[in-house]
């Protein structure tokens, strides 16, 4: 693709992207109206707009928010970095693989998230069981992703280093690691998003603090408005996350060719 | 020392057990390849050309008989030895003069030598301006002749190579094939080239040695006489040419047998 297709393409799909928000908020603002619909069902955007506000000086929804995204990125790191570890230890020993695989694919299919009641059993109703399950959702994809990466590297790149007398370290420092980086960074994606849901789901089974606490909290007040702030500020913090998985990957993938480095 | 002899497979043979019963690939090769020679390796697919380079480099042991570098038994990976693939085999993460680079860097080599070996490398192969690309930047000819100066950088004293050019178009393939004879006449080097291409074979060498259908067996053993090895586009030209090329279809049964 030229550079002037290229520049018209983002040009073209940025206004896109824009009149679509609009429209959007706009069916928002309106359309439950037009429809009939009670504010109850679905709140028009500028009441959704006033609870966020009410909730900023009342309810402590900065202070939710925080609790969330500190949540999130704490269960992110600790999820990734466990994933990679695990992902790299497992990709170079194929026995430990074998041994371990029927293991990892039941933890794979066990629903996570089914773990939050037994981790607040465990630990009470602190921050620590909502990290607990978003290390154990993000933990999954990121170690397939790097296990993955790891038995495709192509055996003639492994074969010339070896001819180069290289060390097993080499081989994995040289070759091994850095061509496993572009797939951990999709697993490091898609982590980032599941660790918003590890952590929701782990606040709305117990406790008192976080976006989680705020929706069952709003959900018992029947204040629908409230719901939609939490929700909203969910997929802030989980596009904020995304975002600086994006940023890395981008300054670390620098040598990759620009197209495919391109969309989400 | 024009009889020293560089590289030598002294009855090689390879079997592999393959599915209960074992797969001989190939069987009883000798191979001698004098100092600054250039010999070429011909057979039908699958006769265990490949094997044998395996062997040379010392990534894979014979069943039976042994490979000589310098006179040194194969026993493993050595630094007398390089080989180049069809495939560039260049990491996509480092530069062209960090590819460069690859080999020397895992030998220990130190940074500056390491830094002027591939520079002085990337001139002779007019790669000079695209040291601080990446690979995926460069045209599928341009990769190859980065992998070769990956290959000449360790300095080996033999290089073993398979197929080198098949991947690139007819034109750059004339080109690379001009360069590699020029560069292992200028560094005296010793190789063994394994192709498909008889044309390339006779161009290239100072000998072709034909191998047979599985188990692979050196059937033929043809000394190119033409002059100016270091010029295969001349060579190209040359009215002997095509005597050897039909020999060399001859041995491989080509035109009687369905390929």
């Amino acid at each position: 693709m030229s550079e002037a297709a290229n520049s018209s393409v983002v040009w073209k799909g940025t206004v896109a992207s824009v009149a679509l928000l609009i429209v959007f908020l706009a069916a928002w603002q309106w359309g439950p109206g037009l429809l009939r619909i009670p504010p109850f069902i679905i709140p028009p955007l500028s009441m959704v707009f006033d609870e966020a506000v009410r909730m900023w000086h009342v309810s402590g929804l900065a202070f939710h928010t925080g609790v969330t995204a500190a949540e999130v990125l704490a269960g992110f790191i600790l999820g990734s970095l466990l994933g990679a570890f695990i992902g790299y230890m497992i990709g170079m020993s194929p026995t430990a693989e074998f041994a371990l695989s029927p293991y990892i694919l039941a933890l794979q299919i066990a629903p996570k998230v089914a773990f939050a009641p037994l981790f607040i059993l465990w630990m009470g109703f602190t921050i620590y069981p909502k990290i607990l399950v978003a290390i154990l959702i993000v933990f999954f994809p990121v170690m397939v992703n790097v296990l993955t990466a790891i038995r495709t590297v192509d055996p003639d790149l492994i074969n010339l280093a070896r001819a180069f007398k290289a060390s097993r370290a080499q081989i994995f420092w040289k070759i091994e690691f850095p061509a496993s980086l572009p797939p951990l960074f999709a697993g490091l994606r898609i982590g980032s998003t599941l660790a918003v849901v590890g952590v929701v789901v782990g606040e709305l089974v117990g406790g008192n603090m976080g976006l989680g606490y705020l929706l069952s909290f709003g959900e018992g007040q029947a204040n629908t408005a409230m719901v939609f702030v939490a929700i909203v500020m969910l997929t802030l913090v989980g596009g904020i996350a995304y975002l600086l998985v994006i940023l890395i990957e981008q300054r670390v993938l620098h040598y990759m060719p620009k197209r495919a480095q391109m969309g989400f | 020392m024009p009889d020293l002899i560089r590289l030598e497979y002294r009855d090689v043979t390879m079997r592999f057990a393959q599915s209960a019963r074992p797969l001989t690939a190939v069987a009883g090769v000798s191979i001698a390849v004098r100092d600054g020679e250039v010999v070429s390796l011909i057979g039908p697919s699958g006769c265990g050309k490949s094997t044998l380079l395996n062997i040379g480099s010392g990534l894979t042991a014979p069943s039976e008989g042994h490979a000589f570098v310098d006179g040194e038994r194969v026993e493993g990976p050595n630094a007398h030895v390089a080989f180049m693939l069809q495939k560039d085999l260049l990491l996509p993460w480092r530069t062209v003069v960090e590819n460069v680079m690859f080999g020397v860097e895992i030998q220990g080599i130190p940074a500056a030598e390491r830094r002027r070996r591939a520079q002085a490398l990337l001139e002779n192969l007019k790669l000079a301006e695209f040291s601080g690309h990446y690979p995926h930047q460069l045209s599928g000819g341009m990769r190859q002749r980065v992998a070769l100066a990956r290959t000449l950088a360790v300095d080996p004293t033999v290089l073993l190579l398979d197929e080198p050019f098949s991947a690139v178009d007819a034109q750059t393939r004339m080109v690379l094939q001009r360069e590699l004879a020029q560069t292992l006449k200028r560094a005296g080097k010793t190789a063994l080239l394994i192709t498909h291409d008889l044309l390339e074979a006779v161009t290239l060498s100072d000998r072709v040695l034909v191998m047979s259908r599985r188990p692979g067996r050196i059937i033929d053993e043809i000394a190119i006489d033409i002059p100016d090895r270091d010029e295969p586009l001349k060579r190209r030209l040359h009215p002997k040419v095509t005597d050897y090329v039909n020999r060399l279809m001859e041995r491989l049964d080509i035109g009687t047998v369905a390929a």
